[in-house]
């Protein structure tokens, strides 16, 4: 008996029973859907995040307090405002230096109110982290020296709170504290799951006055030239090394924190196909227990098979086909399942989602691989049937 | 090995002996089995129509499986086409019967939601024969018993005659030098089993394949030449009707279809073919 016959047989066992061999193959397109999406939505969201952090500039450095590590508590800042002046004079010619601190903040104006990230920083903000500026101006040295209370409203900011009326000159209060507006940023979208357009930028030492600390959560310093890049990291590893112990601050560059990230969202996304795994494994059992009860049903046509000179070896390969082939028959439709739900997860959904190709490969592969599997068991037990017995069976 | 001379003085060798075969079946965990069959011994010609009789449990059943080469005995020797059934593997025993065996069953045993050309092809399957022509053949057998117009018809569809006919068609298609009914008319009414084993008796007097009917109807049993009765697992009696008639006509190995319609028309043929296609060795 050929391969091809097999095939042939199969295919007329799981027409023969619709209902059974449709809810059969149900189990093992969900177990392959889910893996398929489940992937994507993992494979989405690392690619978020690295567009995120490409987002920032390939030439920017980071300086966090602390070790930057998953899974730890973030380390209290000690930077204070003279280390970002420290710093922005000792790579005067190379980089530009800034620094900010932030804090969900409740903020009203006269016509709204938003409970929203109010960001202190220094003037040289705008460019090194990039806010260009739509109408107005942004903070100024000058602001930064004196705490002046202005600020400048992120889009969707400006928006929520001023609806559609011009924001400029016009005040907002903030901890109860009165801030004139001076300036609105252009639109610039979501990055690593921050909504930029809501945040409110004021002048760092007003903030400071305003949240009561003396410290910086964060400093930014971005090179002139990218080549520079590693030279500024040493210049700021010593100047800020001279203050702090070493391991008391990192310096990240764009490649650090997507390694960081990277990690864990390779790990999210492992964790999630091994959820979906685990319900190809319960699909693959279905298939499993579907061909037991397939084989003591169809124990009088096996021997009937038998007696007229079907060998145990054909026996079980028909049977064995016939798990491959339902299990091969959910590999397609849950593969492609998964690709058309992860594009309208990606396209109406905003959870990002990104279909893999070894993700829809590794589906369709283990799909087929448990068929196998879970088929063999029942398939020697139909190939060992005694046909006389078999026969006798009613 | 015994044998039996045809009218024209060739010697054949029987198709199927059985010699002193006993078949025990264990019971629970008892460590004497139950013996369904005791020292039985007989031959069946090539050719040869043969009815084994008997009430239900003497044994009609056990000897059924042990002559169709679904199972081997206890003690004693089956030898099917001169090979002990004792020594082949469960392969070669699959292949005997493929190409050697036809059966044919009183519950039909047709696939369903197959169609009567499927049906009667199975067996081509498994001797490896390509599908374009298992379909002719297939066909050509249904014609053979009449059911040429059935080919696309399910067993559903089919009355109880005519699906043992099908049955009929798929136990010959592979050219069998052995037909096995068991309670060939056991589902069906007078008149059609009337005409099943009209049908089956002119196939084992066209293609000289043995005819062995089992069955517990001494009328059906009546038309057999030779009639072996089973009584508690040993046979009881053998009761020939004819005894001048020897080895019917046909005991001249297995002919195509087509050879032995001509064989027949000019009333003779060879005694003996060389059957190179049977796996295994012969003497």
């Amino acid at each position: 008996m050929s391969f091809r016959e097999s095939i042939r047989i199969a295919l007329t066992a799981i027409r023969a029973n619709r209902l059974r061999s449709g809810l059969t193959v149900l189990g093992v397109v969900i177990g392959v859907l889910s893996v398929v999406l489940l992937v994507a939505v993992g494979s989405g969201a690392r690619a978020a995040v690295t567009a995120g952090v490409e987002d920032l500039g390939s030439n920017l450095l980071l300086v966090v307090p602390g070790t930057f590590e998953f899974g730890q508590a973030p380390t209290r800042s000690q930077f204070i405002l003279d280390d970002v002046e420290d710093l922005a004079r000792q790579l005067r010619d190379r980089a530009t230096v800034t620094g900010s601190i932030a804090s969900g903040e409740r903020v009203r104006s006269d016509s709204g109110a938003a409970f929203t990230s109010v960001i202190g920083v220094t003037a040289d903000f705008e460019d090194v982290v990039n806010r260009p500026i739509a109408r107005g101006e942004f903070i100024n040295e000058s602001d930064v020296a004196t705490a002046r209370r202005v600020a400048v409203l992120g889009a969707s900011a400006a928006d929520g709170l001023f609806g559609g009326i011009d924001p400029i000159a016009r005040q907002v209060t903030v901890g109860g504290l009165r801030f004139r507006v001076i300036g609105t940023v252009e639109p610039l979208g979501t990055a690593l799951g921050v909504d930029r357009d809501s945040q409110i930028y004021v002048p760092l030492t007003a903030a400071q006055r305003l949240f009561g600390i003396r410290t910086i959560d964060t400093l930014f310093v971005r090179a002139d030239d990218r080549a520079d890049l590693g030279a500024v990291s040493t210049t700021v590893e010593g100047v800020l090394g001279e203050r702090f112990g070493t391991d008391e601050f990192s310096i990240l560059s764009q490649d650090e924190i997507l390694g960081v990230a990277g990690r864990i969202l390779d790990t999210l996304t492992l964790v999630l196909a091994a959820i979906a795994g685990i319900s190809l494994l319960v699909g693959g059992i279905g298939v499993s227990n579907i061909m037991l009860v397939s084989v003591s049903e169809r124990t009088r046509e096996i021997g009937l098979r038998k007696a007229l000179g079907a060998r145990t070896r054909e026996i079980t390969r028909q049977f064995l086909v016939e798990a491959i082939v339902l299990c091969g028959i959910g590999g397609v439709l849950g593969a492609g399942g998964g690709v058309g739900l992860s594009y309208l997860a990606d396209r109406f959904t905003p959870v990002p989602s990104q279909v893999t190709g070894w993700s829809v490969a590794l589906a369709f592969g283990v799909s087929v691989a448990v068929g196998v599997i879970f088929g063999v068991f029942p398939a020697r037990r139909a190939g060992r049937l005694d046909p006389v017995t078999a026969l006798r069976r009613e | 090995m015994p044998s039996a001379r045809t009218p024209d003085g060739v010697v054949t060798p029987p198709i199927i002996e059985v010699d002193d075969v006993s078949r025990s079946y264990r019971l629970g965990d008892r460590t004497e089995g139950v013996a369904a069959l005791r020292g039985v011994s007989f031959e069946v010609q090539p050719g040869e129509f043969v009815a084994i009789v008997g009430p239900s449990g003497s044994g009609k059943s056990t000897l059924l499986n042990l002559l169709g080469a679904l199972d081997r005995p206890t003690s004693g020797t089956v030898r099917i086409d001169g090979r002990d059934v004792a020594t082949l593997s469960d392969t070669q025993l699959a292949r005997l019967r493929n190409a050697e065996i036809g059966f044919v069953f009183q519950q039909f045993h047709l696939l369903a939601r197959t169609s009567a050309r499927d049906n009667v092809a199975l067996p081509l399957v498994y001797a490896g024969v390509g599908r374009r022509e298992r379909v002719e053949q297939a066909a050509q057998a249904l014609q053979a018993v009449g059911l040429g117009h059935r080919l696309d018809h399910h067993p559903t569809e089919l009355s109880g005659g005519e699906q043992q006919r099908v049955a009929i068609a798929r136990a010959v298609v592979t050219a069998p030098r052995i037909i096995l009914a068991d309670e060939p008319t056991g589902n069906l009414d007078t008149a059609t089993g009337d005409d099943v084993m009209g049908l089956l008796e002119r196939l084992n007097a066209e293609r000289g394949a043995a005819l062995i009917v089992i069955t517990h109807d001494m009328e059906i049993a009546g038309r057999a030449p030779r009639q072996i009765r089973l009584r508690d697992g040993v046979v009881e009696h053998t009761s020939v009707v004819s005894p001048g008639s020897g080895p019917p006509p046909a005991a001249r190995g297995r002919p195509a279809l087509r050879a032995t319609d001509r064989a027949l028309q000019a009333g003779r043929g060879p005694a003996q073919r060389p059957q190179p296609d049977v796996p295994g060795d012969r003497s």
